[in-house]
């Protein structure tokens, strides 16, 4: 399609009367003479627009209605006791809620150290050429599919913790005592702990990469007039690069939170989905999204689907705040 | 700081060891968050390949389902897969192009482009096992089935805001000179935006259109309740359909060590494809944009 040759040549008089006014091609709406053809266009993209929102609000609105009837039902007592019962139709959702806020929690405490130490190291230590192989390496990590790291944590995780780090420690330690409380559990590897350990493998790469993007944006005479002071690399980072960053470090580790809350089939395979609230750090457990991934299709009552899809409002209404929290600290330079 | 001090020579040298000392502790630990990260990397990688290939044989690209200790294959899983895709692309592709665009063109500036690309953003990170309950209940609940095309809907609900972030970002790249340049030829603004602005963004496009799929392809939760899953080759889009993540999904959990080895093979061919997907994706892009 050659630009010029369908349309007439007729702005010519136009632009030239116009002329006086600043120039701004934002506010431009073509020519007047040829009905149609932009104003089609215009609307076309405002309705992909509309339809992206019709999405959200329609999310928004059929978990309201499926989870009307389970949360109508149970009231507040959904969420304060843990009894998940499908043949006594009595369902109370204190464990997954738990389960997810836990998980996810302890996967950002052993994430957000390794996380940081990464981004700084490709930053700030390792030479350029290096940390562009190395900046790939866990990019492609960030791209692995969560079943992968599912099937990983039950096949290959989940047995070795069990032998060299379950068992020996509930041989080590001293039967009664709180530590022994805090560990116990079937020794199957198949635990809230090691669901942690892999929403953090998982999660780990996803802010390592915005927490570099973040620290390539701190500008360089900021860095250069500390080193200038007599600054080792260690104060510069600290003291200057990690502050100048802070709110939007902050943002970042809030989405990879998000993230960690919402993933499903990585934890379904590896937490020991059981209902009971969780006791112990190497307890089995389960999520919401787990719980919602397992009985959903099985699911026969309408009392049981409802209260599943009642969890998925709560699941919602956790991830909105922490993802909406995250891309207000954010700003626009956030990740896609 | 304490009280002055006459300044003491052995005291600098002292505090001075001390702060090379943490400068050198510090740069132990990054340097070891990265072993460890690249060590997860490496652990991952091993098991995928060495029990995947190990699973791989002809028979994985040209038989359906097995049942348990019969030979097999991924093929009906494999086919679902590109359907329940290419619908899901289609689809996003389109209305992400279009709402990227007016984002980028029209919307500029206004109150509701603030809106919707905040919310957009929402979009890309949420949990897709909610993308899966929303289009359960669109429908395969009033159609009392699980069918292909929801599926394929509801990839496509995930694709669409990568889509339209990526066309927005690489639209706000072209330069106004363009825009200016076509207008001044004549040219009404729609016609600038397709003919000019699209052009000049094609290959911008393309990542964009790569990443949505590499979001999409390995995505499990969403197509639990909505496509369902199918032991038999199947193109009917009114009807339950397999795809490579259930599949995996349930071969893995499964007790069947063929199962198990079929899964395992499964996964290296979606993560292969994921990867290769993202890389060619990235390296569009650092092609087209001369940095």
């Amino acid at each position: 399609m050659a630009v010029a040759a369908p349309s007439p040549p007729p702005q010519g008089q136009a632009a030239a009367s116009a002329g006086n006014d600043t120039l701004r091609v934002t506010d431009a709406q073509g020519d007047p003479r040829q009905p149609g053809g932009d104003h089609i266009f215009r609307w076309l993209s405002l309705t992909a627009v509309l339809v992206m929102m019709a999405t959200l609000l329609g999310l928004v609105l059929s978990l309201v209605s499926g989870g009307w009837m389970a949360l109508s039902h149970f009231g507040i007592s959904f969420f304060t006791t843990s009894t998940w019962d499908p043949v006594a139709d009595q369902y109370g959702a204190a464990a997954p809620i738990v389960g997810t806020l836990i998980t996810s929690f302890l996967a950002l405490l052993l994430a957000l150290p390794v996380a940081i130490g990464v981004a700084v190291f490709l930053v700030e230590i390792c030479p350029q050429m290096i940390a562009r192989w190395l900046a790939i390496a866990v990019e492609l990590l960030a791209g692995i599919p969560s079943i992968v790291y599912g099937m990983w944590g039950l096949f290959v995780l989940a047995p070795w913790f069990a032998a060299h780090v379950q068992l020996p420690l509930m041989m080590a330690v001293t039967p009664g005592s709180w530590l022994e409380t805090l560990i116990s559990g079937v020794p199957n590897g198949a635990n809230i702990f090691t669901a942690s350990l892999i929403l953090a493998v998982m999660i780990l790469p996803y802010i390592a990469a915005i927490l570099r993007e973040l620290l390539m944006s701190v500008p360089s005479h900021m860095r250069e007039a500390a080193y200038g002071l007599g600054c080792t690399q260690r104060e510069v980072v600290m003291r200057i690069m990690l502050p100048y960053v802070r709110k939007s470090a902050i943002g970042a580790v809030m989405l990879g939170l998000g993230r960690a809350l919402g993933e499903t089939m990585a934890v379904t395979f590896i937490i020991g989905n059981s209902h009971n609230f969780p006791g112990s750090l190497f307890d089995s457990g389960s999520t919401i999204s787990s719980t919602i991934a397992n009985e959903f299709t099985e699911a026969t009552g309408d009392m049981h689907i409802s209260a599943l899809i009642a969890l998925g409002l709560v699941l919602f209404l956790i991830t909105f705040a922490t993802i909406a929290t995250a891309r207000l600290l954010l700003g626009r330079g956030g990740p896609k | 700081m304490t009280a002055s001090k006459p300044t003491n020579a052995n005291f600098d040298r002292f505090l001075h060891a001390r702060r090379k000392l943490y400068n050198y502790i510090f740069l132990g630990l990054t340097g070891l968050a990265t072993a460890i990260a690249l060590a997860a990397l490496a652990l991952i990688l091993e098991t995928l390949v060495v029990k995947g290939v190990a699973g791989l044989d002809i028979h994985v690209f040209t038989m359906s389902q097995p049942a348990p200790d019969m030979a097999g294959g991924l093929l009906n899983a494999i086919v679902g897969s590109l359907i329940m895709c290419a619908i899901g692309m289609v689809i996003a592709l389109f209305v992400g192009i279009l709402a990227g665009t007016w984002l980028a063109e029209y919307g500029d500036g206004t109150k509701l482009a603030t809106i919707v690309r905040f919310l957009n953003d929402i979009l890309i990170s949420a949990p897709s096992i909610l993308i899966g309950l929303f289009v359960y209940e669109l429908l395969v609940r009033p159609f009392h089935g699980f069918s292909a095309a929801a599926g394929g809907v509801a990839l496509a609900l995930l694709a669409m805001p990568v889509a339209t972030r990526a066309t927005e970002d690489i639209m706000r790249m072209q330069p106004n000179a363009l825009r200016e340049a076509g207008m001044a030829l004549g040219a009404n603004r729609g016609h600038v935006i397709r003919s000019i602005i699209w052009r000049a963004s094609k290959s911008g496009l393309m990542t964009g259109a790569l990443l949505s799929f590499a979001r999409i392809s390995g995505e499990t939760a969403p197509l639990l309740f909505t496509s369902l899953g199918n032991p038999f080759l199947s193109t009917k889009l009114t009807q339950p359909m397999a795809s490579m993540p259930t599949t995996i999904f349930q071969f893995a959990m499964s007790a069947y060590d063929d199962w198990q080895r079929l899964a395992w093979a499964g996964a290296l061919l979606i993560a292969v494809a994921v990867l290769t997907t993202n890389i060619i994706g990235r390296a569009l892009t650092r092609g087209s944009t001369h940095k």
